[in-house]
């Protein structure tokens, strides 16, 4: 594992692993922006990774793309690459490097739990592990994301003069409240921030169930009594949120497992929908990849770095420039 | 308890106070016990006489490994969320109401506490759990004060706030003479007031540039701010007590003081330390604060006197109506009735143009008073901090320039926060802390603090990270003291953020000896 370094870059072939500034190949684990860039020469990704970026940067984000297919082996040299599934949102993967019978992990952002707006995390067996930690303390264990979506329903029930707003990342997150909703058999129109448009469409295509969506329009105030609407968390303060009856504001996220995150953001219907690994998910993870080596970054690494220290497994943060700690998508 | 930790839930987190009334209101509506022990905790009674922080902490370590509940709490800022989030949920007990569950837990024994309660946390959910040790730990911080649940209550029941106000402190778990007062079904409570704490009388800053242009010298007097605590005698012919501001009973502390004093008021004043009625600093009341008792040697090396400031009765006479002035008639008179060493009377500054009360607020640098009170002479006794009576109007702070060098994330709403700062000053080429501080920024500045910390991590030493030398704060403080518990020997009084000082290069930041210097320390 001496060959890759801390900024997820193998400078033996010149490949870099979602990397911040454009390179001559990157290898991209999914498409939030922290992760998947415009500028790179040769992007190489899953099919959807690679549409989401072409959605959100333009058909010219890179001068070239290949596409891999979970499981599909890519070789560069004497480097192995294949993606399998990370969980986390539509077309996300993990990346398995093998080289002189090494095998290496990067997990990239992943979650364990259900989910049906994107394929399931699969478990790769590995020598090196780099996990993230976003969740990375013991205070984060994720509840039911049914008994979660099954709260803002019982709101929208009682209160019926109010527009429930749902803050959401535009990439991901909003699809699987949409999804969360329909799966608990909300089937009414589901209103949306005109950033998300492009994103639920082909979400849509894919054949993810969101169900029946519309734009946000000028329509007369009262129309959206009663309704949900979901936008960006970056709408929820904006003048672009004053528009709507008597607003409660919501918001799809594992931070807001913290009672005091959410008072600081304002808000008022927390809702603790991740689509990142809990502390319990991120220790199981840990211990079945059977790796003996484990690099953290992403996050609270610090809890975790003592725990698999605890556990006789050599581990160290991994602190990857241009990633602040906290309010990941 | 499920329906009282929702409640609580809703009210941190809704902003508008409305929707807090109507919470609060849809809670009273319910006419068994719980409501009374929903009132008695919203007005922070209620306690657990084994069960406070330390004990949760120490019930914490017993299950969950320590280091990681440090890195959990230093993340979350706050002990009962981050309790309540780690801590093991056992398969659900049965849901229990609040009284319930109160009344058990009262009934466990002191020797039983770390089984039995660690027992009961085990079998709520989190949110129960997180309400059930922010009644443990006191002071619920749900962004719902007193007054607000009296409001509620007032509202629903068509009574004014005033009315519940004044019997207030005279009520008693489980509240029924005021619940069927509410209803009508009873007249208003009968309370002794005399034997009661009242609430005192507080002062708002004054705004220097709004407030001189509006308000009318002539109708105020003034009085010096002294910087002791503030405290309300009782007294009466067979007993004597004194309280503090929160109405803690904190006679046993200050025996010379409840020995001596004669007469039949409720006196309000401030409690300092010296003899012959010259107070000699906080650093030395601080000697006699947060004791238990006071040792004779105690009493004589740092002896106590109350600085009379206002009396709220004066026999069976009830004075909170009266003007202030007229208020003083009485405490001159129950001062010369009553003349002893351990009770003098707060001098009455006389001015007539605003200009002329400057030069008191800023005369005598190295006096022990804070700057001065500013009081509406016709001003009724009015518990609380109302609008429009009292000002208070602090001297100009002391300020120094020093270096950031740690930082702490912060707590309640600034917990995430890089929000607790350590700065220092020079000591040939070294640096030397002089104090911490986590207030005094603005919104903005604390963003960009928290910025450059994060970005600029030197070290870290668990939660404190040591930070590049390069930021320069100017800190305002109201005192500094020679300390022998800090490495550089000084001990600041309030210390806070004025400013951050972009302008500055740190090698034009004092050393120490030029600090203590300027601010004639030996």
């Amino acid at each position: 594992m001496d060959f890759i370094n801390h900024q997820l870059f193998i400078k033996d072939i010149n490949v870099h692993i979602d990397p911040i500034l454009p390179k001559k190949t990157a290898i991209i684990t999914h498409g939030h922006a922290d992760h998947a860039r415009f500028g790179h020469d040769h992007v190489i990704a899953t099919r959807q990774t690679i549409d989401i970026m072409k959605i959100r940067y333009g058909d010219k984000c890179a001068k070239k793309f290949t596409s891999l297919r979970y499981g599909q082996k890519y070789s560069i040299k004497n480097f192995d690459f294949t993606l399998y599934p990370a969980g986390h949102i539509l077309g996300s993967a993990q990346v398995l490097i093998e080289k002189n019978n090494h095998r290496l992990v990067i997990t990239g952002d992943y979650k364990v739990g259900k989910d049906e707006t994107c394929k399931n995390f699969k478990l790769v067996k590995c020598d090196t592990l780099i996990t993230e930690a976003t969740f990375g303390l013991p205070i984060f264990q994720h509840p039911d994301p049914k008994d979660e979506i099954q709260k803002l329903i019982r709101s929208v029930k009682i209160n019926k003069n109010n527009c429930h707003i749902v803050g959401a990342y535009a990439l991901g997150k909003a699809q699987r409240v949409m999804n969360l909703l329909r799966q608990q058999k909300y089937n009414e129109t589901i209103y949306i921030h005109g950033s998300l448009e492009k994103l639920c469409q082909y979400y849509s295509k894919e054949k993810i169930n969101i169900g029946k969506f519309e734009k946000v329009s000028s329509k007369d105030k009262s129309f959206y009594e009663g309704k949900i609407i979901i936008a960006p968390p970056s709408a929820l303060k904006d003048r672009w949120s004053r528009r709507f009856p008597n607003p409660i504001i919501c918001m799809a996220s594992g931070w807001m497992t913290v009672k005091q995150r959410a008072k600081q953001q304002g808000i008022e219907l927390p809702l603790i929908i991740s689509d990142h690994s809990d502390w319990n998910e991120l220790l199981d993870t840990i211990k079945k990849s059977k790796a003996k080596n484990i690099l953290i970054t992403h996050g609270q690494e610090d809890a975790l770095v003592y725990y698999c220290k605890k556990q006789n497994l050599v581990s160290k943060p991994l602190s990857i420039q241009g990633r602040s700690d906290e309010e990941i998508e | 308890m499920k329906k009282f930790s929702s409640l609580l839930h809703n009210l941190i987190l809704t902003p508008s106070r409305n929707t807090k009334i109507k919470l609060l209101q849809d809670y009273f509506k319910i006419l068994d016990i719980n409501r009374a022990y929903a009132l008695e905790i919203l007005s922070d009674q209620l306690s657990f006489q084994f069960i406070k922080a330390s004990k949760l902490r120490e019930l914490v370590y017993e299950q969950v490994d320590q280091h990681l509940f440090d890195y959990s709490y230093d993340y979350v800022g706050d002990l009962a969320e981050t309790i309540s989030l780690i801590w093991p949920t056992n398969k659900k007990g049965k849901s229990q109401n609040l009284s319930t569950l109160i009344e058990n837990i009262k009934k466990i024994k002191k020797s039983e506490i770390n089984t039995e309660f660690s027992k009961v946390l085990s079998e709520l959910s989190n949110n129960e759990r997180w309400t059930l040790i922010k009644i443990c730990t006191g002071g619920l911080r749900i962004g719902v004060s007193e007054r607000l649940v009296k409001t509620a209550l007032a509202d629903l029941y068509n009574k004014s706030v005033n009315e519940i106000e004044e019997i207030w402190h005279g009520l008693e778990f489980p509240y029924e003479n005021l619940f069927q007062w509410l209803k009508n079904e009873t007249s208003k409570p009968k309370i002794d007031f005399k034997k009661l704490f009242h609430p005192m009388m507080l002062a708002n800053p004054i705004d220097e540039e709004k407030d001189f242009k509006r308000l009318d010298a002539n109708e105020f007097q003034a009085e010096y701010k002294w910087d002791g605590i503030r405290v309300q005698l009782m007294v009466s012919s067979n007993s004597v007590s004194l309280y503090s501001r929160t109405g803690d009973n904190i006679s046993s502390a200050f025996p010379e003081i409840i020995e001596t004093t004669k007469g039949d008021a409720v006196i309000d004043g401030e409690l300092l330390v010296g003899g012959n009625f010259k107070p000699s600093g906080f650093n030395d009341l601080q000697q006699r604060l947060n004791r238990k008792k006071a040792s004779k040697d105690l009493q004589k090396k740092f002896p106590v006197f109350i600085r009379a400031y206002d009396i709220l009765f004066y026999k069976e006479k009830d004075l909170r109506k009266l003007s202030l002035v007229e208020r003083r008639k009485y405490l001159e008179k129950f001062q010369k009735e009553n003349t002893t060493n351990q009770i003098d009377l707060s001098t009455i500054i006389n001015f007539s143009t605003w200009e002329e009360l400057t030069k008191y607020k800023n005369n005598s640098y190295d006096d022990l008073n804070e700057g001065v009170m500013i009081k509406l002479k016709n001003s009724e006794y009015l518990p609380g901090r109302k609008k429009g009576y009292w000002y208070k109007w602090k001297k100009n702070p002391k300020l120094v320039d020093a270096i950031l060098m740690y930082a702490q994330r912060g707590h309640g709403k600034r917990s995430s926060y890089y929000s607790d700062y350590t700065f220092g000053v020079w000591k040939e080429n070294e640096l030397v802390p002089i104090g911490k501080a986590y207030s005094g920024y603005t919104d903005k500045e604390l963003l960009v603090l928290d910025k450059f910390i994060r970005n600029n991590t030197t070290n870290k030493f668990g939660p404190v990270r040591e930070v590049k030398k390069e930021i320069i704060l100017e800190v305002a403080f109201d005192d500094v003291f020679p300390s022998t518990r800090h490495k550089s020997g000084v001990a600041m009084r309030f210390p806070r953020i004025h400013r951050i000082r972009w302008d500055k290069p740190i090698n034009e930041v004092l050393s120490i000896k030029e600090f203590k210097k300027e601010f004639k320390i030996d």
